[in-house]
């Protein structure tokens, strides 16, 4: 018979019985290894890991750490153009030729040197896979034709580069920045090749790059390890970095407690607050190229009055918006261009201003107010966001019909153009202000079939003169000129264009004490691990 | 997908709930059953034949259901598949060219029947969120669910069960409302308040258990995967301390899995038990004299093993289903968190292969209940 005795201690051994052998003898949670740095992170963003493919943030930063460019920008100071494999470049003076001269010195995990070989093969890598990042070298005029004859290894450290038209250096100089102009390893790539897939299919999941440190292992939705390239010209002080994949922002949090991780990416702006202040950890903050906007679709014969724009735009409170709702994850902005990128404007000419803004709906003959039809992404802060905007707008008596939904159901809506006011947000592709000037502020053709389907044809916004200027911003050769073209497009675009730019995107880490020297820029492939130590 | 409530009938596809249901209908207590199965022996066993075939056929009937279904949904949603795929900034061309690729401008109709096609030779298409064959995803997504829940349902039969029995003898005491309250708090406490609490108590404050992940920093990289079942894996691999590591980072989130899924199981048991123990025979036999533990284990548990069955074999099926937050607090990368990702991302090849994996494994447990459900009810065989 059983007893009530028995019953019990069999039931509590069963329950005890997977937990009670590993509890004995394992070392218990505490500091994380030396030389070891593990990050908590969101990571199922990585779709590849080949830098001429990805397109993702958690990609972007891990390319910008495994390989290296022609030529970056110090997140120091962004607008200056550094050489990170070359050593100089010349321009010709038609504005087409760029003769670029490598560093004698960078080498690949291999231990090979990096030559101009590897360097034009990666680019034609690029424009010949021709997947999603290519465009931004593309732009220039390459394709699969006539790449072959456009970028070339004319030595083993010179490099040629032809545009089609004349182009901005810095225009090209930041492009080739970006995560797509990485450089690649040739004979390790082809020794990998498959049919005609450029290595992509083994490079997706591992690395061939110069930079400070080579893929160890990916596992999606799991973890990245990293290990310091032993051939590096610039040696990390940490050996191995553990990217985990980390979903929940509490388990970031109390991991980075317990000294599980050492640096948490995706905390939330209440477990900001609560770790502000405490010495144990450090708040890092960074301006991302992102911003959020309100889209005023003139397809609507309300919205397409100026004096109904320019009083949604006085309505709202942007300021308290910020205070109340995202105080640490964005800060209030107002330009196409965000923070930290060339040619941005900081300039805030917009405050709430109720009594303004209704004269300006009177004179527009709209004293009595209308509705409107409201799409936006129903997810936190987007919500609450959206609901403050519904509230100021009320004041001045447009109505707001709230149509909350899935992010790219509202991103769906506004390309088919049937939203009134959308919600979005709109982070850039690329680091040089024409990634934003392009959407924002270029629409030539309006109408429904129309090829180039920019944000600002999303908002059906006919613009012939301004696309015109912003063109000819893109075409000034003088570094200094353009950034001033930028900015007075971005005044003007300001007060005429149906954009409500509200916010720009932070970006925010927590590292334990004793780790230092994450290096975070606006963009995620500007994001260095190379100087971080740790106590 | 559902998040962890295994039991809920609403959980398995509309098909695969049939057999469920109808299993503690037939149970063996009516003895008029059993009679007229003694009566007409050989007509049973073909009885049996054809109702075994009869389940063995509803299972592509099924599967075609919930793919058409699952196929539909996805169309509906408000969301452009080639946004998915290609993603905002992408060119008209490109925009277009997959929108043909993807058959997109074809009716419906031919849309899914190219599917079925396709599923039907084993492909299930292409992620878009990992850019690898759909099946790949499976294979690499799956084998950590089957470990969670394996270990899940292991231990809450073997604590479920016996408290319910317990329970269930000693109806109104001290004992049957301590079991109740249990179970009430393990069924309506919510999964992933569960999660964290444990994660609170044995991870932060006792410092006894490790944090969220499969392993620790120091094996990370360090095991090669075979069975992509990191415990069996560190075996093969003959790495103890790194089996030590995977079972100690199992414990926790397969405990809180556990407790959840005991507390149905220790809820039905009593329940199923309570209403044996009113039977007549068991007040013949405890007339005739025989001990409560043969009672209980020896006539009553033997009959009630049948309904058990099903709802054991339901329970497994919904764990394996992934649970999607308790993998999100403990960062265990399975189905669940994969399927929801998909979903989010509109990667419908993703949703509909693993909802149709997800619909398999329920048919799949369902055959074997049934086929579980004649091996222990000897009137049947």
């Amino acid at each position: 018979m059983l007893s009530r005795r028995s019953l019990l201690l069999a039931s509590g051994a069963a329950a005890m019985a997977p937990a009670a052998l590993p509890f004995a003898g394992s070392p218990a949670a505490a500091q994380t290894p030396p030389g070891v740095l593990v990050f908590a992170k969101q990571i199922d963003d990585i779709i590849s890991l080949d830098p001429h493919e990805a397109f993702e943030y958690t990609a972007s930063e891990l390319a910008g750490n495994v390989y290296q460019k022609l030529v970056t920008t110090p997140n120091s100071n962004p607008s200056q153009i550094e050489g990170e494999l070359a050593e100089k470049w010349e321009v010709s003076g038609d504005s087409k030729t760029f003769t670029f001269t490598l560093k004698d010195g960078p080498k690949f995990a291999s231990g090979k040197p990096v030559t101009a070989e590897d360097v034009a093969f990666s680019l034609t890598r690029a424009v010949v896979m021709n997947k999603s990042p290519a465009f931004i070298i593309n732009q220039f005029g390459f394709n699969k034709d006539n790449v072959g004859e456009r970028i070339r290894a004319t030595g083993p450290r010179t490099l040629v580069l032809q545009t089609a038209e004349s182009t901005a250096p810095s225009f090209l100089l930041y492009c080739l920045s970006a995560a797509v102009g990485s450089v690649v390893e040739k004979a390790a790539v082809m020794a990998k090749a498959q049919g005609d897939d450029w290595g992509n299919g083994w490079l997706k999941q591992n690395s061939a790059g110069s930079g400070s440190y080579a893929v160890r292992q990916w596992r999606a939705s799991e973890s990245v390890v990293l290990e310091a390239n032993p051939h590096s010209n610039v040696a990390p002080q940490i050996k191995r970095i553990i990217m985990r994949h980390i979903a929940d922002p509490s388990a970031q949090l109390l991991g980075l407690t317990k000294g599980d991780y050492d640096i948490a990416r995706n905390l939330g702006a209440d477990q900001i607050r609560q770790l502000e202040g405490d010495s144990r950890y450090t708040v890092q903050s960074a301006r991302k190229a992102s911003v959020m906007y309100l889209s005023l679709n003139q397809k609507n014969a309300n919205l397409a009055k100026p004096e109904v724009r320019q009083a949604i735009k006085l309505a709202l409170d942007y300021e308290g918006i910020q205070k109340a709702i995202v105080p640490t994850t964005y800060a209030v902005h107002q330009s196409f261009l965000p923070a930290g990128l060339p040619g941005a404007l900081t300039e805030h000419p917009f405050k709430r201003n109720v009594a303004e803004a209704k004269a300006l709906l009177a004179k527009a003959g709209l004293a009595e107010g209308f509705e409107l039809g409201f799409d936006y992404s129903s997810a936190a802060p987007f919500s609450d966001i959206a609901q403050a905007v519904q509230a100021n707008l009320a004041e001045i008596g447009i109505r707001l019909r709230m149509l909350p939904g899935e992010q790219r159901a509202v991103i769906t809506k506004t390309r088919a153009r049937t939203h009134d006011i959308a919600m979005v947000r709109w982070g850039s592709d690329y680091f040089d202000p024409h990634s934003n000037a392009e959407a924002f502020s270029i629409n030539t053709d309006n109408s429904d079939d129309a090829r180039n389907r920019t944000l600002a044809w999303r908002a059906s916004w006919l613009i012939p003169e301004l696309s015109a200027r912003t063109v000819a911003a893109l075409k000034e050769t003088d570094a200094a000129k353009r950034t001033a073209l930028y900015e007075a497009l971005q005044r003007d675009h300001q007060q005429q264009s149906p954009f409500v730019i509200m916010l720009q995107d932070i970006e925010i880490s927590v590292s334990r004490a004793g780790v230092k020297g994450f290096d975070m820029g606006p963009m995620n492939d500007r994001h260095s691990y190379t100087n971080i130590t740790k106590a | 997908m559902t998040e962890d409530n295994t039991h809920r009938a609403a959980a398995a596809p509309p098909g695969a709930s049939a057999p469920a249901a109808s299993a503690p209908a037939a149970s063996p207590v009516v003895p008029s059953g059993a009679a007229a199965t003694a009566r007409s022996r050989p007509s049973a066993a073909r009885l049996r034949l054809q109702a075994l075939s009869a389940t063995v056929a509803s299972v592509p009937i099924t599967l075609f259901g919930l793919a058409l279904v699952t196929f539909l949904i996805g169309r509906v949603v408000p969301i452009d598949p080639v946004l998915a795929i290609v993603g905002d900034r992408a060119p008209m061309e490109v925009v277009e060219r997959t929108r043909l690729e993807l058959g997109l401008d074809q009716p419906l109709y031919i849309q899914f029947w190219k599917y079925l096609g396709q599923i039907v030779s084993g492909d299930l298409g292409r992620s878009v969120m990992t850019s690898n064959p759909v099946t790949q995803d499976i294979a690499r997504f799956f084998p950590a669910t089957l470990e969670l829940a394996t270990v899940a349902i292991i231990v809450a039969v073997l604590v479920g069960v016996p408290l319910g029995v317990w329970a269930a003898t000693r109806q109104g005491s001290w004992i049957d409302q301590g079991v109740r309250l249990f179970c009430l708090a393990g069924h309506s406490l919510p999964v992933f308040v569960l999660g964290l609490l444990s994660l609170l108590l044995f991870y932060a404050t006792l410092e006894i258990a490790p944090g969220p992940g499969r392993q620790g920093v120091y094996f990370e990289g360090m095991i090669d995967e075979r069975t992509g079942i990191l415990t069996l894996d560190t075996l093969l691999a003959g790495d103890i301390p790194a089996f030590r590591d995977a079972l100690w980072h199992l414990a926790q989130p397969a405990g809180v899995l556990a407790f959840f899924s005991l507390a149905y199981i220790a809820r039905m048991t009593r329940a199923f038990m309570l209403a044996e123990l009113k039977s007549e025979y068991v007040t013949t036999a405890r007339a005739k004299g025989l001990s409560r533990g043969r009672i209980v284990w020896g006539h009553a548990f033997r009959n009630i093993a049948v309904p058990l069955v099903t709802v054991l074999a339901m329970t497994y099926a919904g764990l394996l289903e992934g649970a999607v937050l308790t993998e999100t607090i403990f960062a265990w990368p399975g189905l669940g968190q994969y399927l929801t990702v998909s979903l989010l991302n509109a990667d419908m090849n993703a949703v509909l292969g693993a909802t149709l994996v997800v619909g398999l494994i329920y048919v799949a447990l369902n055959l074997l209940a049934d086929l579980l459900y004649r091996l222990l009810d000897p009137r049947v065989r």
